[in-house]
């Protein structure tokens, strides 16, 4: 589903990415962690397309297609989420008519008929119950007033509308309680199956008790420095991230 | 050297033009408009069209508006054509009393002045002014001709405009409707001066709409006095909706008496070059002035939204909001002054300017100036000029929109606090939709007319 080789990134002339290499096969999840400032917000970030990372060298595929030289929204309508670290609030922008559009572009690019607002409506109520969000939200501009817990939930339930091959959930754990927590963890998990895959990105185990990973990396300055199972995870929770740093210190 | 004196000469064409067609001005004209126009005039020739060292006006530039060989609307034209039937300012759901300025004048005939109720006065200033003298006279004039050299040259050459008058206590259930339209056969120049009487505790909605049909060059240099009575209530929608070659000057004076409430909302859509001159005197206690405006331009348009807030009396609130979106080579301006007098206590005056940068060669002027000789207020202004988030547009793209609709949509939520304060439903639903029509660069004209295609 999705092949990195040998990526190297920069910005504003600064490297961050030194050489990732990463499959993702269909039905895969993938633990990436890391301590702050490995890299791990960048290679999500340009997965989903971000302008201002320089890509120096390597390639993605994304079934089989380049993915690098495609516009983020084609890569949303090809199947790639990414949900957001810090969502971004946009005053004025009401949730509803952002989200029946972007369920739209995604029909409309699979070929399907356009829902109706009735449709739509009927839709939302259905994937805004899958992760407990409060319906008063979506009458509200987009992420305008949230809590950061909201805003984290919002982001799982425009994953669950929009239903993407690959999910790329960046830090998506951060900053919530353990019910949040959970109800995120199940709106993922809701979502598994073996055509779908997801990359999940954070900095502790905890999330992992409720999503399961096939495969844990590590990322540390800009290269994947171990992969393993998903005791890797527990191994980390325990040990921090010292022993890494001292093994890679040259 | 030439420069100057190539302004110097533009003004004397001015002056020289209202020397030679003086008989025609005060013919058929009032007294009470005839009584002020010799005085005015030399008002005017003493300022003489603004030039950019005029503090007032620096960041416009009037002077090439004034350059064409225009004929004059001195005399009343009619059009053939029943307007009400040809010119349908459609908005749809909204029942409205409709009227007609054609060309500066009146027009009695496609006006449906009838359907007002008792004692409601819509209706020319040339006849009102002449069969009522006293009606127009009942309040002492706000736009004083030293003051500003456009409303000098307003009061010397203005012989008609419209006259809306709401007596004492009268709630009018529909909006009076004002289609504004310029159609000339050349290049054509008209002077409209306009009147709102909205007496105590009576209630109004105005919508003013500019048009211009044809391609012609048009320079209208319109004047409007607002009275508004204590406990009074008016809603102003003023929607700007002309061609490049149009350059639309309105300068509109509001007096309020004590617990009235006035709001004003100027959509600028589509002109050469407007300025907008707002000046409001609250001069009664406990008066609430709302000020909105906004601005959609590209190409080599200019708008220029000058405004001036005195507070009078204690205890009352102003509220100011203008949002500009400009594109292109386009250029803007806005200048907003507040001034609180001494005595004026627990006054609380709020201004707010945000620009929309759409490319690198737009240009936005922005001056806020705050004037407090009271010491118990409350008063606040914020400008702000930038381009679309970057980060909010990365956003939108994520979820699969393509880059031209993620910036639309980011646009149309710009101004959408603007729009927002239409109180009345079936416009603001109309402007919403003008609003996108026009950011999406779509002509948008308000009517559904056989004319002009291509302005």
């Amino acid at each position: 589903m999705l092949s990195i080789k040998d990526l190297y990134v920069s910005i504003e002339g600064m490297e961050i990415l030194k050489g990732i290499n990463l499959e993702v096969k269909p039905g895969e999840i993938h633990a990436i962690m890391g301590p702050n400032g490995s890299g791990k917000s960048t290679l999500a970030s340009v997965l989903a397309g971000k302008e201002e990372y320089e890509v120096t060298s390597g390639e993605v595929l994304f079934e089989g297609e380049n993915l690098l030289e495609k516009a983020p929204e084609e890569r949303a309508k090809e199947g790639l989420f990414l949900s957001f670290q810090y969502p971004v609030e946009i005053p004025g922008v009401p949730m509803v008519n952002f989200l029946k559009s972007a369920v739209n572009e995604h029909r409309k690019y699979k070929g399907e008929k356009e829902l109706t607002a009735g449709e739509f409506l009927k839709l939302m109520r259905e994937k805004m119950d899958m992760v407990d969000m409060h319906p008063n939200l979506t009458n509200r501009s987009v992420n305008e007033g949230f809590s950061g817990g909201e805003k984290k939930k919002n982001e799982i339930f425009q994953m669950a509308l929009l239903e993407p091959k690959l999910a790329i959930l960046d830090e998506t754990d951060s900053g919530l309680d353990i019910d949040a927590l959970k109800t995120v963890a199940n709106g993922v998990n809701a979502l598994r199956s073996p055509e779908r895959s997801a990359i999940v990105v954070t900095h502790y185990q905890r999330l992992l008790d409720y999503i399961v990973p096939d495969y844990v990396h590590i990322l540390y300055k800009g290269k994947i420095v171990k992969t393993a199972g998903k005791e890797l995870a527990l191994e980390l929770e325990e040990k921090g991230y010292d022993w890494i740093k001292t093994e890679n210190a040259n | 050297m030439s420069v100057t004196l190539e302004k110097v000469d533009l003004s004397l064409k001015y002056t020289a033009y209202y020397k030679q067609v003086k008989e025609e001005l005060f013919e058929g004209s009032s007294d009470i408009l005839n009584a002020q126009r010799s005085k005015a005039f030399q008002s005017f020739v003493m300022q003489g069209i603004p030039t950019r060292k005029n503090e007032n006006y620096k960041y416009t530039n009037l002077h090439p508006s004034f350059s064409p060989e225009f004929s004059f609307a001195h005399s009343k034209t009619e059009k053939e054509a029943d307007l009400q039937e040809i010119f349908r300012c459609d908005v749809p759901q909204l029942n409205t009393t409709l009227a007609f300025v054609y060309n500066g004048w009146f027009s009695r005939k496609s006006s449906a002045i009838d359907q007002l109720p008792k004692g409601v006065i819509l209706d020319s200033l040339e006849s009102i002014s002449k069969q009522q003298p006293e009606l127009l006279s009942r309040y002492a004039s706000l736009a004083d001709p030293e003051e500003d050299p456009m409303v000098a040259m307003n009061t010397a050459f203005a012989k008609d405009g419209f006259f809306v008058y709401v007596p004492k206590g009268v709630v009018l259930e529909n909006a009076i409707q004002i289609i504004n339209l310029m159609e000339g056969s050349s290049d054509m120049f008209t002077t409209q001066r306009n009147y709102i009487y909205v007496e105590e505790g009576a209630k109004l909605q105005l919508l003013l709409c500019d048009h211009s049909e044809n391609q012609n060059n048009y320079l209208s240099n319109s004047v409007t006095e607002v009275f508004v009575g204590s406990n009074a209530e008016l809603e102003f929608y003023m929607l700007q909706n002309q061609h490049n070659k149009a350059t639309n000057i309105h300068s509109v004076f509001v007096e309020q008496q004590r617990d009235s409430r006035v709001t004003t909302h100027t959509a600028s859509l589509h002109g050469g070059l407007i300025r907008n001159n707002l000046k409001f005197i609250l001069d009664g206690e406990n008066c609430e002035a709302n000020m909105y405006g906004m601005s959609f331009l590209d190409k080599k348009q200019h708008v220029d939204n000058f405004t001036q807030v005195i507070h009078a009396k204690p205890h009352c609130v102003s509220n100011q909001l203008y949002k500009n979106v400009l594109d292109e080579q386009s250029t803007g301006a806005f200048a907003g002054r507040i001034h609180v007098v001494r005595d004026a206590q627990k006054t609380n005056a709020f201004q707010r300017n945000n620009n929309l940068l759409l490319t690198d060669e737009a240009t936005m002027q922005t001056k806020p100036q705050l004037i407090i000789d009271a010491d118990d207020v409350k008063c606040s202004h914020g400008a702000t000029v930038g381009q679309i988030d970057e980060e909010a547009l990365f956003y939108l793209r994520a979820r699969g929109l393509d880059e031209g609709k993620a910036r639309l949509i980011m646009m149309n939520a710009f101004a959408h606090e603007v729009i927002q304060e239409i109180k009345l439903e079936p416009l603001r639903e109309r402007i919403d939709e003008l609003v996108d029509k026009r950011l999406k660069g779509e002509l948008a004209r308000c009517h559904d007319c056989s004319y002009g295609k291509d302005c």
